[in-house]
């Protein structure tokens, strides 16, 4: 979700870093972001100018930051997890990747999977997977979902300003099997039994919350998230592409596409 | 586990120190109508694809200052290793700089390493380099080469974030070039078929995009062979002006042949004038 804020006669300036940095606070919390973005605005305006004074030659999606728009989601089940996204990456209107994968492993068995900026999602992925990587080898074994989830907390909340990261840790360890933990923008931190993110999120809460049903078997959750991202798509213009699927429990993971053409139909789809 | 430290005396690296007078200057400036030096942007068509043996990576030659071309035949194919190499669109300084870093750094690591540096840790490099200046840096490159693993590509925008991909393209002209590659883009091509295809895809850039012009450069990557073709294709020939096809000095003859326009009527008045004073005046030509 994105703030747009306009400031009378900095329009132009601002509009890059609104693009990259401006988002809604917290639930309960109250956000300086427009006062610290004012004050950057005054330090680094040469560097921001000279983009907007080209408009014609370099167009929008030149001077935007890149964005995995998204849909993501994830579901425990008995005995594992199942985690999809959609496979979007926008500059502006631009699609600049449309098959990536947004379901990143971090560990043998736990994966997360990424919304929001797409820089500020693959390093702190890859800082989290060196991390969790070293505890592991310290342990001597398979590190747990929350020691995972716990590390993107640490780092999405103490650089809460500088980031935009929606993050869903999902994975099976043998003390508690399959868990899904969300860690929204803001750096909040809590397990769920079923998860949704990104911008596509919005417009499946309803059919989530009304198809969801504990107890699913793995088959069933495997179409219920299938569905629900694709409903997320058709809607959501930032998310788009090919459904990628991922099955983890204790036998491992599977992974699967579902291209374009083989997408669930629905009536009015 | 290691936190970035706030409190460490940074010496060399950028400094901010000026923006805030810049900003005043700038606005003064403008005050007064006029408008201050852009940055030099390579406004660019860059590609890169996969075949069957290797990459093909592709580039324009125009870098412009605003509105004006600054360097009709610029190279835009910067050396990363013997089998890397970075195409560079956005701020030319920045992207001549932060390949010229990264190639260094990864000679000192490959020697360290003993063994040829692969493309995954020149990605790796530049990503995290990128991403610590949080978009100030403005370069969008594409990233291929051969390593023991194979023919690899990555797409690296400025804010760090990185695509590994079949075929990519960045720049102003990118929207051209992919439409190209859209189009006629197979797995595993030939290698004359996947230059035609990065050749068509920076035509296409040339051709439609006001950023992007003059010749087409080629960088084919293999196992073991590098072909760096500058130019491949003189896509955008200078004309010849009239007066050197007779041999004559430079100046060009923009004058209309005798004849051209028929004389219907001529009429002659002699004007009688009488010299009444006569001064001359020397010009210095020292």
């Amino acid at each position: 979700m994105h703030f747009t804020v306009v400031f009378s006669g900095l329009s132009g300036v601002c509009d890059r870093l609104r693009q990259a940095r401006v988002r809604t606070p917290a639930a309960g919390s109250f956000s300086n972001v427009v006062s610290v973005k004012m004050a950057t605005v005054l330090q680094f305006p040469a560097s921001v100018s000279t983009f907007n004074n080209y408009n014609d030659l370099y167009p929008d999606w030149t001077q935007r930051e890149v964005s995995t728009g998204t849909t993501i989601m994830a579901v425990e089940f008995e005995g594992g997890v199942v985690i999809g996204a959609d496979s979007r990456t926008t500059t502006g209107a631009y699609i600049a990747n449309r098959v990536t994968d947004k379901l990143t492993p971090i560990h043998e068995r736990i994966f997360c999977c990424r919304s929001g900026s797409a820089a500020d999602t693959q390093a702190i992925a890859d800082a989290v997977t060196y991390q969790l990587g070293f505890h592991s080898i310290e342990l001597d074994e398979a590190p747990l979902v929350q020691t995972a989830a716990s590390l993107f907390r640490e780092m999405c909340y103490r650089y809460r300003e500088e980031l935009m990261a929606g993050i869903i840790v999902a994975g099976w360890d043998p003390r508690r099997g399959g868990q899904v933990y969300t860690v929204p923008v803001g750096g909040m931190m809590t397990r769920q039994p079923v998860s949704v993110g990104g911008s596509g999120s919005s417009y499946i809460y309803g059919y989530v919350d009304s198809n969801y049903r504990a107890g699913m078997s793995k088959e069933e959750c495997l179409k219920f998230t299938a569905e629900a991202l694709t409903l997320a798509m058709e809607r959501d213009g930032s998310s788009g592409g090919v459904v990628r699927l991922a099955v983890i429990s204790e036998q491992g993971v599977e992974r699967q596409v579902i291209l374009g053409n083989q997408l669930p139909k629905f009536s009015t789809v | 586990m290691a936190t970035v430290s706030v409190c460490q005396y940074h010496r060399g690296g950028f400094s901010f120190e000026n923006c805030k007078r810049n900003a005043l200057l700038e606005a003064d400036i403008n005050k007064l109508g006029f408008s201050s030096p852009a940055a030099r942007k390579t406004g660019t068509t860059i590609c890169g694809v996969v075949y069957k043996d290797g990459v093909v990576l592709g580039a324009d030659t125009r870098a412009t200052e605003g509105m004006v071309v600054a360097d009709k035949n610029c190279s835009k194919i910067h050396y990363i290793s013997p089998n890397v190499y970075c195409c560079g669109a956005g701020t030319a300084a920045d992207t001549e700089m932060t390949t010229q870093i990264i190639s260094s750094n990864l000679e000192l690591h490959s020697l360290s390493t003993g063994r040829l540096p692969r493309v995954a840790t020149a990605n790796r490099m530049l990503k995290q380099m990128l991403f610590r200046y949080q978009g100030y840096i403005g370069a969008a490159l594409v990233l291929g080469g051969v390593d023991s693993t194979g023919p690899q590509l990555y797409s690296i925008y400025p804010h760090g974030s990185t695509d590994k991909l079949p075929y990519v393209t960045m720049g102003s002209g990118s929207l051209a070039a992919m439409a190209v590659f859209e189009d006629r883009y197979r797995p595993n091509m030939e290698e004359e078929e996947a230059k035609r295809l990065v050749r068509d895809a920076i035509a296409a850039g040339i051709f439609n995009d006001l950023g992007s012009g003059s010749n087409i450069d080629l960088c084919v990557i293999t196992k073991g062979k590098v072909d760096y073709l500058r130019p491949h294709d003189v896509a955008n020939k200078k004309g010849v002006r009239e007066d050197k096809i007779n041999g004559r000095p430079e100046t060009g003859n923009y004058r209309y042949k005798h004849g051209t326009t028929g004389v219907l009527t001529k009429a002659v008045t002699h004007l009688n004038l009488e010299v009444v004073e006569e001064s001359v005046q020397t010009m210095d030509t020292t």
